[in-house]
């Protein structure tokens, strides 16, 4: 846990600037409150999200090979605030890594613009913000940071798949605990954690042009069991999850046959909740399911 | 030795009575499996318990079940670890929670129905070689090489746990599902089989075939020998694509327009995304199938619903294509990856290229033992 100024090259990811710009609004001033330090990749591209992914695999992988290189160009470690850029960047970062002729392979297109990707230089890192503020800030100290605790407020996690699975490949054996750091985050915040169902399962987003009914299921289900636990809010790091759990809610409560209305919070949502930033500030106004009730909840704390 | 607590969910229909959890204490090696804690239950308290088992050592895949709500095998699973799992969050006092597998009926305590929701599935991908033309006298023959391809996705032992951890199923119980895509993989890569784009075709038009997995990973986290199954159904897509096989489920066009979009912006532009999953060229010739127009008119309220919050009050999000490019010549650093890229095509699988060897240290004492032999084979040829 290191004490000294945290300085990250930030990848804000597509959607996080798109339907859910409120993501990248509440990322720069909660780093700025906990005095994180980011230096965004603003000429970086797509991660992908694992569909470029079928359709070329090479392609893929040369996407992401420029982000980390520009990335490493600044020779900070590299953030993101997407649970689908760091499943999606670390799957391709896992094929980069495993060998140096394919390395090789994809740096010749990427030498040609004064780019290389290289294993492990300088200790190269890509980690959401989930993982950076637990591994690397400190819970500690974010803790000392809290200005209004959220003394009473029940929060559900939901964590978004591509940060949980595959285990091996992001990296559990190092972090074990990585599919428990929402709630130490939630705790660390004063908050208090809810167990559902469907912490750890699919929202469903990926098939929402798909298989509609089948991605609002998913969706509904995990809402509705996270309300029966009796929570207040949920809380994401993906913004993908996001659609689907707010955006679509009230297209997912039709699937499921109930009534819904769940608010669902960006991690830097929740974490700007605590330092004290007011919900307007935090975007939160823009969300489809009303955060209305988790202001109330907090409004009898002082900030 | 130490001592764990399992609980066990049951289910014995000739009692009549519902499923119920039940507390047993076994004492075993932490080194052994979950499965052997079960069998010494039979042994000393109950044996009634219930468990398929068969070989204890991963290669039949007949214990497939649920340990702490993470699918497997029970004989692959050590009890020790099983254990620390179980008390990560909690720190202690919590036992190992065993259950059947999920997305199938339970017949009897651990003991599942794999018919209805695995074996039925499996035979529907047509699950043997079809090869054109007359048989050949003796034995096919092929290149070693163009097998390699399929090697992974014929490690697998039909245990099941691929289809008790699937999410999709969990809300699809018509989803194909893992197993069986995986199984549609090992003949639609086979160089032997006539029928691949018949193949891709049956797979793509069904609406719950393989467009409908939502990249959850829990299958490749449930898997015990490394199949990946849903590496598997994305290398079926790739195919599909190759094979110009069109779906009425907007998968391959989803997938199209989402390429095509990095390739011209660089990062995503979500509403031409839309668009063009739904109603691919719509400013050419328009040719949306009837799900996509039921699904484009699906949208309509969730974006009447973002304009009043102002969540899509935007002009990048209202108007499909007046998303910005990359700057600073960003946007043609990600066109000559695209020239590169397509041309080659490479796939890369670690399964089979394995991972290369971390560069070996210099090592002291095999250093010097070297330069010992140096020294000897220097004296003899001097003396």
């Amino acid at each position: 846990m290191s004490n000294g100024q945290i300085k990250v090259a930030y990848w804000p990811g597509c959607v996080s600037r798109g339907f859910t710009a409120e993501l990248h609004g509440s990322m720069a001033l909660v780093a700025e409150r906990l005095g994180i330090e980011l230096v965004e990749l603003d000429r970086a591209n797509c991660c992908g999200a694992g569909v470029i992914a079928e359709h070329n695999q090479e392609l893929a992988d040369t996407l992401n090979a420029r982000t980390f290189a520009l990335a490493q160009q600044t020779g900070l470690a590299m953030m993101n605030i997407c649970s689908t850029c760091q499943g999606a960047q670390s799957e391709c970062q896992q094929r980069l890594d495993a060998d140096s002729s394919y390395r090789a392979h994809i740096n010749e297109v990427l030498s040609g613009q004064g780019l290389s990707y290289e294993k492990g230089k300088d200790g190269f890192t890509n980690k959401n913000f989930l993982w950076l503020l637990v591994e690397d800030y400190g819970l500690e100290r974010l803790a000392e940071k809290v200005v209004r605790p959220l003394s009473g407020l029940r929060v559900g996690p939901f964590y978004g798949c591509y940060v949980v699975r595959p285990k091996e490949r992001l990296g559990y054996d190092e972090f074990p605990e990585r599919d428990l750091y929402l709630e130490k985050v939630i705790e660390a915040l004063g908050g208090e954690v809810v167990e559902y169902d469907g912490a750890r399962k699919c929202c469903g987003f990926p098939v929402i042009t798909m298989n509609r009914e089948t991605s609002l299921r998913q969706a509904g289900t995990h809402v509705g069991d996270a309300i029966d636990a009796g929570a207040d809010c949920l809380v994401t790091p993906c913004p993908l999850c996001h659609l689907n759990l707010d955006m679509q809610q009230p297209e997912a409560a039709k699937v499921v046959n109930r009534d819904l209305g769940l608010a669902v919070l960006h991690l830097p949502q929740l974490v700007g909740l605590a330092l004290g930033a007011e919900p307007k500030q935090l975007g939160m106004s823009k969300h489809i399911a009303s955060t209305k009730w988790v202001e109330e909840r907090l409004a009898s704390v002082a900030a | 030795m130490a001592s764990y607590t399992l609980k066990v969910r049951r289910y014995q229909p000739e009692s009549g009575k519902g499923p119920f959890w039940e507390e047993f204490q076994v004492d075993l090696e932490p080194s052994l499996s979950v499965l052997d804690g079960l069998l010494q239950v039979k042994d000393r308290d109950d044996g009634s318990l219930s468990v398929r088992c068969s070989c204890r050592a991963a290669i039949c895949g007949s214990c497939g079940m649920k340990v702490n709500g993470q699918s497997g095998l029970g004989c692959k699973t050590q009890i020790g670890e099983a254990h620390e799992a179980a008390n990560r969050r909690n720190g202690g006092g919590e036992p190992i929670v065993v259950e059947p597998m999920g997305n199938m009926p339970v017949i009897k305590d651990l003991i599942t129905d794999m018919e209805s929701t695995h074996w039925e599935k499996i035979r529907r991908v047509t699950p043997w070689l079809l090869p054109h033309g007359e048989p050949p006298e003796r034995e096919y023959v092929v290149e070693p090489e163009s097998m390699i391809d399929i090697t992974q996705s014929m490690a697998c032992i039909q245990c099941g746990a691929c289809v008790s951890s699937c999410l999709s199923m969990e809300a699809d119980p018509d989803f194909i599902g893992p197993a069986a895509l995986a199984k549609a993989y090992r003949f639609v890569g086979d160089p032997r089989d006539a029928e691949t784009k018949e193949r891709l075709h049956d797979l793509a038009q069904d609406p719950h075939g393989i467009y409908d997995c939502t990249h959850c990973f829990s299958c490749i986290d449930a898997c015990p020998k490394g199949v990946a199954p849903m590496d598997q159904i994305m290398r079926l897509r790739r195919k599909a694509e190759e094979n110009d096989v069109e779906d009425p489920n907007n998968g391959h066009s989803h997938m199209a327009a989402f390429t095509r979009i990095i390739e011209k912006k660089g990062t995503l532009d979500e509403s031409l995304l839309l668009q063009e999953s739904y109603a691919p060229g719509v400013k050419g010739k328009l040719k949306p199938t009837k799900g996509a127009i039921k699904g484009l008119l699906g949208s309509i309220p969730t974006a009447i619903r973002g304009l009043k919050t102002g969540k899509m009050r935007s002009l990048p999000k209202l108007i499909p294509g007046v998303h910005p490019k990359l700057p600073d010549g960003g946007q043609d650093e990600v066109k000559a990856i695209y020239e590169h890229a397509e041309e080659h095509r490479e796939e890369f699988n670690i399964y089979i290229r394995g991972e290369e060897d971390v560069e070996p240290e210099p090592d002291e004492p095999t250093a010097a033992i070297l330069a010992d032999e140096a020294k000897a084979a220097a004296e003899s040829e001097g003396s």
